[in-house]
């Protein structure tokens, strides 16, 4: 039986820790994930884990524990955001290089400077290059349900690489909402018992990590790591059809809403993806064929199934809650963009950045872009390729 | 969507507005609602003015932004009312209610005579009188649940008690004059 319960995205993910029970969490302390170790920790001192919890010093030095842990054949878990997922930079490569399947919560928070401990995705966004597999969430219950699946995504034999389970500092982290939550022999016997193929603690079977690499093989060995990053597509796809088994909810590589008969539609990652779709009903009762695309795995990226999804449509906005300083668009807008480019030729796309560092973003505020799209769609042009929502200039 | 109800709460830092807010969305989260509970964070000062807000609706609840046209407002600290436009986009088929020892027909001239229903509750003095100090967001949650009467009273009150149970767990001395401000408070709003 599920069980109704009211958390806020942070309780919801520590309680999934709690359930999954890694061998070892390392983590450092940082506004919003602050509390997914903090409460964690309390299930260790209270006995109800197993794991080894590593209290460090940094983030940088949480991301290097992961390491040698999973290294040495642990299931390892941590979370941070913002700076913390920052400082980690060179180590979120060596983890994904090295393929260790660390499952690690990033609470999505704006980076420095000028500091700002609100929300937006400039950390992960930063990260998308690093070779870890990234999946973003809408709610509590999203993000609840990807973490456990991570684990299972992450271990798989045809991936091998740690996962990224993003979302929103505060709309979601600090907000106490609505969830089910699964049964904790239900998450243990899904997740299952973590048997590695190879560890540095497996001394029947000694092997070396970490090693240098010279131009002999480091191309070759970059080009396995690409192909294990392109099998967590369909890794995902089997996951979720089996989590759909256990859970009753079943995910997507992303999510279509009303999108089948759209004219116009959004492209939107995380929490703002849930007050848009109270913005495409407004819409809809007005006769306006507005739709969504709500990303969900962003690495890999499932360029031919957006392309194809957004294939049918006019005109499409796609957001992005990053800035990327590119001088050429977002993040998800440059790669949607390019999945469209020769797929799905003559539809409209536009990039709108929003929220950064935790402007809010209500209904009204998306229905503009929706106003945008519908003058676009009418006029079969575009004004702006590039805008700011609701900025004030 | 189904009809939903929203609610603003201003206090200042070290007061329980967001405090307040959780218990509330427990409350209705027990009758079996979607809810929703999460403050607008900004620096954590002591003092400083802070919102918090509440969304109640039978389906489950998508928006993920703050509230611009609430249901209903709970000012935690009189003072506000001379720094923060607290009606803003209050709905008139609506109330607010404001934590002070003066009559709802006073406190409407604070309000920008506000066309909707406007309470008042002296919480400082119930707060001082049944917890020995001055904690007022327990007794305006009392006044805002009997104002909207979201929830059953007997029934609020059995939720409420539960909750201080488990908030309180370490400081069981505090459980019962929480509820007895909290009853009181519920008595005692004057209503206009």
């Amino acid at each position: 039986m599920a069980i109704r319960e009211r958390l806020s995205g942070n309780e919801a993910v520590a309680f999934a820790m709690r359930q999954i029970d890694p061998d070892v969490v390392a983590a450092f302390p940082i506004t919003p994930s602050t509390e997914v170790p903090q409460y964690f920790s309390q299930f260790v001192a209270n006995g109800q884990v197993h794991t080894e919890f590593v209290a460090v010093e940094s983030e940088h030095s949480a991301m290097s524990a992961c390491i040698g842990a999973e290294a040495a054949g642990a299931r390892t878990m941590t979370a941070t955001s913002s700076q913390g997922l920052a400082l980690m930079w060179e180590m979120l490569y060596i983890a994904a290089s090295m393929r260790l399947p660390i499952v690690m919560t990033a609470v999505n928070r704006a980076l420095s400077a000028p500091i700002n401990i609100h929300n937006d995705h400039s950390d992960a966004m930063g990260a998308r290059d690093s070779g870890w597999i990234q999946i973003y969430n809408e709610t509590n219950q999203e993000a609840y349900d990807s973490l456990i699946m991570a684990i299972r995504v992450a271990e798989h034999a045809d991936v091998q690489l740690p996962v990224m389970v993003c979302y929103d500092g505060f709309i979601t982290s600090h907000s106490v909402e609505n969830i089910m939550l699964l049964e904790d022999e239900l998450v243990k016997n899904f997740v299952g018992e973590y048997k590695p193929k190879y560890s540095l603690l497996d001394k029947e079977h000694p092997v070396s990590m970490g090693m240098f690499d010279l131009p002999a093989f480091y191309f070759e060995h970059k080009r396995q790591q690409a192909e294990a990053i392109k099998n967590a597509k369909q890794v995902l796809i089997d996951v979720q059809n089996e989590f759909a088994k256990i859970s009753g909810r079943q995910y997507g590589l992303f999510e279509e809403y009303k999108l089948d008969d759209a004219d116009i539609a959004i492209v939107i990652a995380n929490s703002t993806a849930g007050t848009a779709k109270d913005t495409v009903d407004m819409l809809r009762e007005q006769g306006i064929k507005a739709g969504l695309l709500k990303i969900r795995l962003f690495r890999p990226f499932p360029a031919d199934e957006i392309a194809k999804a957004l294939s049918h449509v006019k005109a499409v906005a796609v957001m992005d809650k990053a800035e990327g300083f590119s001088a050429a668009g977002g993040p998800i807008f440059v790669d949607v963009r390019s999945a469209m480019y020769g797929k799905a030729d003559g539809v409209k796309v536009i990039n709108y950045i929003y929220g950064l560092g935790g402007r809010d973003v209500g209904v009204y505020d998306i229905k503009q872009v929706y106003d945008h799209l519908q003058k676009i769609a009418d006029s079969g042009q575009v004004d702006n390729l590039y805008n700011y929502l609701g900025i004030r200039e | 969507m189904g009809k939903m109800i929203e609610i603003r709460w201003h206090g200042r830092g070290g007061q329980g507005a967001k405090t307040a807010s959780l218990l509330l969305a427990e409350a209705l989260f027990n009758t079996g609602k979607y809810i929703q509970g999460f403050p607008e964070y900004g620096p954590e000062r002591s003092g400083a003015p802070l919102t918090a807000y509440n969304r109640i609706s039978d389906e489950p609840i998508r928006v993920h932004s703050n509230i611009y046209e609430p249901d209903y407002v709970v000012v935690v600290d009189e003072t506000l009312l001379a720094s923060v436009d607290v009606t803003a986009g209050l709905k008139e088929t609506g109330g607010i209610v404001v934590n002070t020892p003066k009559s709802p027909e006073e406190i409407r001239h604070y309000l920008k005579d506000y066309k909707g229903k406007v309470g008042t509750v002296d919480a400082k003095k119930i707060s001082e009188e049944e917890l020995g100090r001055y904690f007022p967001n327990v007794p305006m949650l009392g006044a805002i649940m009997a104002m909207t009467g979201l929830v059953e009273k007997e029934q609020f009150i059995k939720s409420m008690e539960e909750s201080f149970h488990h908030k309180f767990a370490t400081k069981p001395e505090v459980i019962d004059g929480n509820v007895r401000a909290l009853k009181r408070a519920m008595e005692e709003v004057r209503i206009s």
